[in-house]
């Protein structure tokens, strides 16, 4: 190969520089922006080909793949970010399957103007969750609109997972009779996001609960194969993803309320806003149904996990034609848990 | 949460239910209209109906400020925003209101009105102060509890001489809404109510001796109770006490808030700023005398309704909406031919499903399980 | 009837306000309507305003009232 020696290029200027119409172009501009951002960060064997497609063997077992997109906002608070949450949020639901995830992939939409440092230290973040759980960002796109088109920063990922033979989790499979239990506490991710909200501003010491959940995940299929569901209660809290297990099984759910762990701010900042926590979305904790007989060695093994300490069991999935999801309040009354209504919004009244 | 944790001990609600209980005579039936949208939202949430007596009927009344804005008045504000090009800030509880023409002040915000939610009354001044060359009006609404900040703010804006500020005011008053309610016709279609269960922070504000004279002239009566279930517990068996004993007095479970005479401060600015209208358009309940407020003209220049020539035009209730009767206590939401099917909190069509302290939203969000299982 | 919950005051600040406290969540409201609020006192909030102080006493005679087999008024 020939040593050509390279021209000097100006490097691009994290400090000062903002995005603009050219970094999406496909032209010098662009190259450049990818090599001295995303690829230094996200840096890995396929990235390094510089190929618009990575290529990899089928590994044995099922495939599963899933996709989504973050436009949250902030795009910084407390406990992570964008980048972060992005990478946590995908390989959460390939987890959720069973899976072990494998690859990802990035895709970003900026908006001119957003300031080029605010999006490094997006990507070196996302980088730095890539490396920490062990999923590697194998490709990826950038494109650019006019400024107020978009939120400064749009993620859409894609990640890509093989699942074990004899893991069949789904949410169709709860059936009468079995055991309910989350990882955690449930609500920290949603109120870190709305104490940033303008004209709500309060301060609290709760961070995002983002997190990979992949490892706690294999650790709890080992303890019991036999899973019959799993999902992380992201937006619309764990209201959501009870109706969603109800409405896929055609069962209904009854749940304890003083067994949900909350922490005591997350409620105190729910009280304040008048929101409900069973509604507040979480980015870190799942949701977990089993049969009765696994349910205690499923909870040891998710207590056993840094990301399952305060792991419980909440309740029981009943006969219900109606689909209810019901919960014994704190008072010893009953009430249903439904899907949140529209936008989670604060309240006066 | 220090006095707010102690006050949902499940071993204390066990112990005054099972007081209840004990009390009510097994011969008659006991109907308690808890006024507040608040006590009705707590009730629904913590499933206190399950530990009252069969006997005790908790009726839901018109106190959700939201529930009973007239559609026009959303209109109106929607005007301002989308008309007028003013930067509307508003309480998030009405920015999903249903309002004229299929729209909301959500939908308007969505098709480029300056539509901006705020926590604080203060919120929307300083919003003012810092776009002087923006008009900026507050959309005011709220019981006694609320209209305080209202009537403070609007000092603070004469104080200031902010030129580019005005307040949409829709406060209304509790004991005008209370008598309303038993002024209504009687007959089958309302039945009589035993007692009221009073709101707990409008009575902060107002004390409780407003209350004094409906207990006296119409012989119910009246506890004012804390917003937490054993609260509402607790002035449930003191009410139930008091029709058993005959008496009907005006008593006070939150004493750790309420006291007699209220928050004087609170009142004399309210007395300051407002007055009351001859009349005023209640969403179910019609035109009610007495029962809001309009803006004193030594603040006309802060007054939105005069700064903008709004004209208020009202809205006939959609068809088959039971709003009116489940306000005054008649109706129960099941008994609305809509009600989960056409009318459900993603689409409301009455007002007592828009707010979630309306009835009908706080049993369709907590309790449409009961209908289930009275018809299973 | 509005929701209010009570609050900590933890911190005087000028303009009559105050630095509350709920449950570790912190925020500032105005204290105009509460202005001989103290450092400690606690305060029922709605809508960024205290508008009334809480009476410890009363709320512990509340609670007792609670327990109470016998003689429920106030």
């Amino acid at each position: 190969m020939n040593a050509r020696e390279k021209a000097y290029v100006r490097p691009v200027d994290f400090r000062d520089g903002r995005v603009d119409m050219s970094h999406g172009a496909g032209g010098r501009a662009m190259a450049q922006l990818v090599d001295e951002l995303f690829l230094a960060a996200l840096d890995n064997p396929w990235l390094r080909k510089l190929n618009d497609q990575a290529c990899f063997a089928p590994p044995a077992g099922r495939l599963v793949i899933t996709t989504d997109s973050h436009v949250v906002t902030p795009l910084v608070f407390a406990g992570g970010d964008i980048g972060s949450l992005s990478v946590h949020g995908t390989i959460n639901d390939v987890a959720m399957a069973g899976a072990r995830p494998l690859y990802l992939t990035a895709g970003f939409i900026l908006e001119e103007g957003f300031p080029l440092g605010e999006l490094r230290r997006i990507v070196e973040s996302m980088a730095a969750a890539s490396r920490e759980a062990g999923v590697p960002v194998v490709a990826g796109d950038t494109k650019v609109v006019e400024k107020g088109k978009g939120d400064g920063v749009f993620i859409t990922t894609t990640g890509v997972g093989v699942v074990p033979d004899g893991v069949e989790i789904s949410a169709e499979r709860a059936r009468p009779g079995d055991a309910v239990l989350v990882s955690g506490t449930l609500g920290d991710h949603g109120v870190a996001i709305l104490s940033k909200r303008a004209n709500l501003d309060f301060e609290t010491p709760i961070r995002s609960d983002t997190a990979a959940l992949h490892g706690l995940v294999a650790a709890m299929v080992e303890a019991a194969p036999a899973i019959r569901c799993l999902r992380d209660p992201t937006r619309g809290g764990l209201a959501a993803t009870l109706n969603e297990f109800a409405q896929a099984s055609g069962a209904g759910f009854r749940i304890r309320e003083r067994a949900l762990p909350i922490k005591p701010e997350v409620h105190a900042a729910c009280e304040f806003l008048g929101l409900d926590p069973l509604n507040v979305a979480n980015e870190g904790k799942l949701v977990a149904v089993c049969a009765p007989d696994d349910a205690a060695k499923l909870l040891a093994a998710m207590r056993a996990h840094p990301l399952g300490r305060d792991a419980a069991l909440i309740g029981e999935v009943v006969e219900d034609p109606q689909r209810f999801v019901q919960m014994e309040t704190r008072l010893g009354g009953w009430r249903i848990v439904d899907w949140l209504t529209g936008e989670q919004l604060p309240r006066i009244c | 949460m220090r006095y707010v944790d102690e006050f949902r001990d499940g071993t204390l609600a066990r112990g005054i239910a099972d007081r209840v209980a004990h009390e009510v005579r097994p011969d008659r039936s006991y109907r308690f209209m808890e006024f507040c949208g608040g006590h009705t939202h707590a009730i629904a949430r913590y499933g206190v109906v399950d530990l009252l007596p069969a006997q005790v009927r908790m009726i839901h009344g018109p106190g959700c400020p939201v529930c009973v804005l007239p559609v026009g008045r959303i209109d109106n504000a929607i005007a301002l925003a989308l008309q007028h090009r003013v930067t509307l800030c508003t309480y998030a509880d009405t920015l999903r209101v249903p309002a004229s023409g299929k729209t909301s002040l959500l939908r308007a915000k969505a098709a480029g009105a300056d539509v901006r939610m705020v926590y604080a009354a203060s919120d929307a001044l300083r919003i003012a102060r810092e776009h002087p060359q923006r008009e900026v009006v507050f959309f005011a609404i709220g019981f006694e509890t609320t209209t305080p900040a209202t009537a403070l703010v609007l000092l603070e804006a004469e104080r200031a001489g902010l030129g580019n500020f005005s307040v949409f005011c829709n406060h209304v008053l509790t004991p005008a809404a209370i008598a309303a309610i038993l002024e209504a016709p009687r007959g089958a279609a309302a039945p009589a109510l035993d007692g009221f269960v009073g709101p707990a922070h409008v009575s902060c504000v107002i004390g409780s001796a407003p209350y004094e004279p409906f207990a006296a002239k119409y012989s119910k009566p009246v506890v004012i109770a804390g917003f937490e279930p054993l609260d509402v517990m607790q002035a449930v068996r003191m009410l139930v006490r008091q029709v058993n004993e005959g008496r009907h007095e005006v008593e006070n479970e939150y004493t750790r808030a309420v006291t007699r005479g209220g928050n004087a401060r609170a009142i004399a600015a309210m007395a300051e700023t407002f007055e009351p209208r001859p009349t005023f358009e209640w969403r179910g309940l019609g035109e009610v005398a007495g029962s809001a407020l309009r803006i004193r003209d030594r603040f006309r220049r802060f007054d939105a309704e005069a700064r903008y020539g709004i004209v208020y035009r009202p809205v006939p209730e959609p068809k088959g909406c039971e709003c009116g009767a489940i306000l005054r206590g008649a109706k129960s939401p099941s008994d609305c031919r809509l009600f989960g099917t056409v009318c459900t909190p993603e689409n409301p069509v009455g007002s007592c499903m828009v707010s979630s302290e309306g009835s009908c939203a706080a049993w369709y969000g907590y309790g449409r399980f009961r209908d289930a299982a009275r018809t299973a | 009837m509005c929701l209010a919950i009570p609050a900590c005051i933890v911190e005087r600040l000028e303009g009559e306000e105050a630095m509350i406290d709920a449950g570790g969540v912190r925020k500032r409201i105005s204290i105009a309507l509460v202005p001989e609020a103290a450092v400690g006192d606690y305060a029922i909030v709605h809508a960024g305003y205290a508008i009334s102080l809480l009476d410890a006493g009363e709320a512990e005679k509340t609670l007792a009232l609670f327990a109470a087999v016998e003689g429920a008024g106030a």
